[in-house]
C-alpha cells in the first residue's frame, strides 16, 4: 500500500480583508509577509509534516510551485537544505501549472511504487500576484501544504489516478509577467475549468464505477467559489457534507498549492474508511483518489490548515500589502543601500545560515550558535559536532524595538532567544504583534528571506512567536 | 608588574567643538585639534616623535594626519577599537613612551560623521558576509540591556523610562554648561520620558548626538614634563578588555552587565592602586553611548551596587553637585559621540578639571584630586579604562 503518512500545513500569518482591496469585496484573502516567499512557505508547510518520521528517512522532496523565486536554480535543494535533509536523495522542482501539486503527488507515489524511494515529501507553495485591479488579485491567497509520501504507515492509500491535459489558454503567465493574465471570463469557464473538470470526473466514475456516494470528500480545485459550486453541483456531490470548503473566504485560491492544502484540510476531518476525491485543474486534470486508514488517526497533531485558519493578524491597509508584494514603493526616508551577498562566505557558512545549525562541544556540552571553533565555555578547539537548532522551541530572554532602521518591518524586534534544548542566538523576530512582545515568551523559529539583491534571494533564519 | 602608572605625563590637549561641523573636513579635525593640544603644550609640531591616530569610520590611512599636520617622517598609526578608538591611541601613545622609544607622541582621534547620509545604523561585518547580521542601529543592541535590566530588577517601564530621563536631564544640564558641547541646552524629564522612540524603550532623549569632532593629547615622561608645566597631568592605570562575543554566544550572559567593563575597570583600580572607587574617585567621564549604558557602567565601575543605581540617580549623587559627578562635560549624550574622538574627548575633560579650568563645571576641592576617564564601550567590544591624576 503506498500513500500519504503523513502532512503539514502553512498558512501565512497575515490576512488582508477584500472590503480593504475594493469596496463591496468579501472575506478575506492570506498575504505572505514581506519576508515570505514561496520557498519559505514551503519550508515551514514541510517542517510541518515531521511528527513521526525522521528527516535522515527523508529520500526525496517534489516542490511544486508556478511563483518559485528562482528560474535557473532548483528550488527544491534550496528547501531541502533549509528542511536540513541529507543530500543522497532526488530533488525536483515541479512547476509551470497550478495542478503541479497533484502532479507532484503522483510523482510521488509512483516512485515509492517503483521502488526508488521510500519517504518523499511533496511540497506545493503558491504566492501568485493579480494585477491590482483585477479580479484575481481579489481572490488569490499564500499558503503551502505538504504531504509524506511512502509505504509505511499509510493513513491515506493511493487508490488511482488518471491525469488529462487541456491545451486552453484560459488563466497563465509568460516568463516575464508578474501578473496573471486570462481570457474572456465565459470563455475561460466554458472552455477551462468548467468543461474539463466536469469530463475528467464524469470519466473517472465510469472507468472505477463509482459515483457521488462512493465519496465521503470531494476536494475539488475552486478558482472561486462560485466555480466549485457549480461543478459539485453537476456532478451530484452534497455541497454542505461532501465538497471541502475550498477556503476561498478564509484564505483565497492558493494556486498550485491549492489542492494539497484543501486535501489536508479534509483529512484532518476523515475517518478510517473513508473515500476521497482530489482534483485539481490547470492545463488539464489531476484526478486521485484516495482510501483513509486507521493510521490517520497518528496525524492528529499535525499542524495542518485548521490550525492556521484562526492564527491570523490584519495587514494594516491595502497600501501596506502593495509594499509588500513590491508593487508600491514608498520613500520613506534615508534608505540603506542593497547590500552585495558573498556567494563565497554563504557557501562557507550554508550550515549557519540556511540549515540553522550550531556547533556542540564534544569536551563540555556547550551548544553555540553560530559554530564556533573555539568552544565560548571551555576554549576547547575543533572539537564539536554540528546541530540543528532550526526545529528547537525557544524563550525570549530580551529585545528591544527598532522604531527607524527597517521601515517595512517597523518595528524591527531584535531578540536574543534562548533554546530550550540549550544554545542562544540573536535574531530578528517576525510575525509579531509588537505590543505583545514579553521577556519570556515561548518563540519558534521560521525560514524567511532578509532581502533580495543583484539576483540573490538572500535567505535567513528569524524567530517568531509560537503560532498554531 | 607595576603597569603604566605615574610613567606618563598628559602635557597638552585639545579639543575641537562637536556638532554638525559641516565646513570641517577630517583634516580639518585633525589639525585644530591637535594646534591647540601643541600650543597648551607650549611645543611645535616637529617635537613630535611619534602620533597614533584614531578614527573608526574615516578609512584607514594614517598617513592622512601627516597630511594634515605636514610632520616631517615621523612613524604615524591608524588605530581602530570601535568608540575605544581614541582611548586606545592614547594607549599606544602612553605605551611608546613608557617603553623608552620616543619622548613625545601624539594621540588624535577624530570622526566625521555628517558628510554621510549617516543612518546611525551598525553593519561593521567585513566583506566576506552573508549580510545576516540585522543591520540595526546601535541603539537597538542596548536596548536588550535595558529591557533586561528592567525586568530583571523589577522595574515598570514609566519608572525606568524616568530614571534614565534623569541621567539624560544631567548631562543636558552639564553640556548647557560647555561651549564645545553639540548641544547646550537643557531638557526635563518630562520631555526625555514623551520624546518620540528610537529603540524601545530608548527614546531621542537617551541616545547620544551624531557628531563630527577630533581631540587630542601630547604626551611625555614626568620628568620631561616638569619642562612645560607644572600643572601636568598624570596616567595612573589603562586598561583595555575586549570582549569575545560571550554575551550573544552563552545562555549566562545576563546582559545587565557589561563584563569587559568591569574586567577593564579591575585591572585598572589595581593598576591604579584604587581601593573604594566611589569614595577615592572625585570625577568620572564614562560612556553613555545612551543612558542605559552610564546606568550599567555606574554599576560595572563599583559606582554602585548591583540593580540599585537607580538609588543614586533619585539622590542626585552623580550630578555636578552630586558626590561623584558623572560626565561633567555633558557626555557622549550632549557633548556628541563622534566615533574616532570620544575616548580623548573624556580625558579632555578631566585634564581641564584637574587644571582648575573646568570654568562653570569646575568640580569643587579641586587640585589635588583623582579622577577617572572612562571610555567604555560597545557590548561585544572593548572597555578602555583610564585614571589620571595630577600628583
Amino acid at each position: 500500500m503506498i500513500g500519504i503518512t503523513s502532512y503539514g500545513a502553512y498558512i501565512p500569518l497575515w490576512r488582508l480583508k477584500r472590503e480593504a482591496v475594493a469596496k463591496g469585496g468579501k472575506g478575506e484573502k492570506s498575504v505572505g509577509s514581506f519576508d515570505e516567499d514561496s520557498l519559505t512557505m514551503a519550508v515551514s508547510a514541510s517542517v510541518n509534516s515531521f511528527g513521526g518520521i525522521e528527516r535522515e528517512a527523508i529520500d526525496g522532496l517534489l516542490f511544486a510551485s508556478t511563483t518559485f523565486p528562482y528560474k535557473e536554480k532548483q528550488n527544491a535543494c534550496l528547501a531541502a537544505s533549509a528542511i536540513d535533509l541529507r543530500r543522497d536523495i532526488m530533488t525536483l522542482d515541479v512547476s509551470n501549472t497550478l495542478r503541479a501539486g497533484t502532479s507532484a503527488l503522483r510523482i510521488a507515489g509512483d516512485l515509492v511504487k517503483a521502488g526508488s524511494a521510500k519517504n518523499i515529501i511533496v511540497t506545493a507553495s503558491d504566492c501568485r500576484l493579480g494585477s491590482p485591479g483585477s479580479s484575481f488579485e481579489q481572490v488569490c491567497g499564500d499558503g503551502a501544504g505538504a504531504l509524506i509520501v511512502g509505504e509505511t504507515d499509510v493513513a491515506a492509500e493511493i487508490e488511482s489516478s488518471f491525469s488529462v491535459y487541456n491545451e486552453v489558454f484560459d488563466v497563465w503567465r509568460a516568463d516575464e509577467d508578474k501578473f496573471i493574465r486570462s481570457w474572456d471570463e465565459r470563455f475561460v469557464q466554458s472552455e477551462g475549468y468548467g468543461k474539463t473538470v466536469a469530463d475528467a470526473i464524469a470519466r473517472l466514475m465510469r472507468e472505477k464505477n463509482l459515483g457521488p456516494k462512493d465519496f465521503a470528500k470531494a476536494v475539488i480545485y475552486a478558482p472561486d467559489q462560485r466555480r466549485v459550486e457549480e461543478a459539485a453541483a453537476k456532478l451530484g456531490f452534497d455541497l454542505r457534507t461532501q465538497v471541502q470548503d475550498p477556503l476561498i473566504s478564509t484564505i483565497g485560491n492558493t494556486g498550485a498549492a491549492s489542492p494539497i492544502i484543501l486535501l489536508i484540510a479534509a483529512l484532518e476531518e476523515t475517518r478510517p474508511g473513508d473515500r476521497l476525491l482530489c482534483v485539481s485543474y490547470g492545463d488539464g486534470c489531476d484526478i486521485i483518489v484516495l482510501k483513509v486508514t486507521e493510521h490517520i488517526e497518528k496525524l492528529r497533531s499535525r499542524r495542518g490548515v485548521r490550525a492556521f485558519l484562526e492564527s491570523k493578524q490584519y495587514v494594516q491597509d491595502y497600501a501596506t500589502y502593495l509594499e509588500w508584494k513590491g508593487i508600491l514603493k514608498k520613500e520613506r526616508g534615508p534608505g540603506k543601500a542593497l547590500q552585495e551577498v558573498s556567494l563565497t562566505a554563504l557557501r562557507r557558512d550554508w550550515a549557519e545560515v540556511i540549515r540553522f545549525q550550531g556547533s556542540r562541544c564534544k569536551s563540555c556540552g556547550t551548544i553555540q550558535y553560530p559554530p564556533q571553533r573555539v568552544c565560548t565555555q571551555c576554549h576547547a578547539k575543533d572539537q564539536f559536532d554540528l546541530v540543528r537548532l532550526s526545529d528547537k522551541k525557544g524563550s525570549l530572554f530580551t529585545y528591544s524595538a527598532d522604531y527607524i532602521s527597517d521601515p517595512l518591518g517597523v518595528p524591527v524586534i531584535l531578540s536574543v532567544v534562548d533554546f530550550e534544548s540549550g544554545g542562544r542566538a540573536v535574531l530578528t523576530m517576525t510575525d509579531h504583534n509588537s505590543k505583545e512582545i514579553k521577556i519570556g515568551m515561548g518563540v519558534e523559529m521560521t525560514f524567511r528571506k532578509l532581502f533580495y539583491n543583484e539576483g540573490i534571494h538572500n535567505y535567513f533564519w528569524k524567530c517568531t512567536p509560537s503560532r498554531a | 608588574m607595576k603597569g603604566i602608572r605615574d610613567k606618563v605625563a598628559i602635557i597638552g590637549m585639545g579639543c575641537t567643538r562637536f556638532g554638525e561641523l559641516w565646513d570641517k573636513s577630517q583634516g580639518d579635525l585633525m589639525l585644530d585639534a591637535c594646534q591647540e593640544a601643541v600650543e597648551d603644550a607650549g611645543i611645535e609640531t616637529k617635537d613630535i616623535q611619534a602620533a597614533w591616530v584614531g578614527t573608526a569610520l574615516g578609512g584607514l590611512l594614517g598617513m592622512r594626519l601627516a597630511r594634515a599636520l605636514k610632520t616631517e617622517y615621523i612613524p604615524i598609526t591608524h588605530v581602530e577599537n570601535l568608540c575605544a578608538t581614541a582611548t586606545d591611541t592614547l594607549r599606544q601613545a602612553c605605551y611608546a613612551v613608557a617603553a623608552g622609544v620616543c619622548e613625545v607622541a601624539l594621540a588624535v582621534g577624530f570622526e566625521k560623521l555628517k558628510d554621510s547620509k549617516y543612518l546611525i545604523a551598525g553593519g561593521f561585518e567585513p566583506p566576506e558576509s552573508t549580510k545576516i547580521e540585522p543591520i540595526l542601529p546601535p541603539a537597538t543592541s542596548y536596548a536588550l540591556a535595558a529591557n533586561r535590566y528592567f525586568y530583571r530588577y523589577g522595574i515598570a517601564p514609566q519608572e525606568g523610562k524616568e530614571v534614565l530621563a534623569k541621567i539624560a536631564v544631567k548631562n543636558h544640564h552639564n553640556g548647557s554648561l560647555n561651549k564645545r558641547a553639540h548641544f547646550q541646552r537643557e531638557i526635563t524629564v518630562e520631555q526625555a520620558v514623551s520624546a518620540p522612540m528610537i529603540a524601545y524603550p530608548l527614546g531621542v532623549y537617551d541616545c547620544c548626538g551624531v557628531s563630527d569632532g577630533a581631540a587630542a593629547a601630547i604626551v611625555t615622561t614626568p620628568e620631561l614634563a616638569k619642562k612645560y608645566r607644572d600643572d601636568y597631568v598624570l596616567v595612573k592605570a589603562i586598561q583595555l578588555a575586549t570582549g569575545a562575543y560571550q554575551r550573544p554566544l552563552q545562555t549566562a550572559g545576563d546582559f545587565v552587565h557589561f563584563e569587559e567593563t568591569v574586567v577593564a575597570a579591575r585591572r585598572a583600580y589595581q593598576e591604579a592602586g584604587i581601593t573604594d572607587p566611589r569614595k577615592e574617585i572625585d570625577v568620572a567621564e564614562v560612556h553613555d553611548c545612551f543612558t542605559i549604558t552610564e546606568l550599567i557602567t555606574y554599576e560595572d565601575l563599583g559606582f554602585s551596587p548591583r540593580g540599585r543605581a537607580k538609588e543614586d540617580v533619585k539622590a542626585g549623587a552623580f550630578e555636578l553637585t552630586g558626590e561623584l559627578p558623572v560626565n561633567t562635560d555633558g557626555g557622549l549624550k550632549c557633548f556628541g559621540h563622534p566615533f574616532g574622538a570620544s575616548g580623548l574627548r573624556m580625558v579632555y575633560e578631566i585634564y581641564k578639571q584637574l587644571q582648575g579650568k573646568a570654568d562653570k563645571r569646575q568640580v569643587k576641592d579641586a587640585l589635588p584630586i583623582t579622577s577617572l576617564a572612562l571610555p567604555v564601550i560597545h557590548p561585544c567590544a572593548a572597555s578602555a579604562f583610564w585614571a589620571v591624576g595630577s600628583s
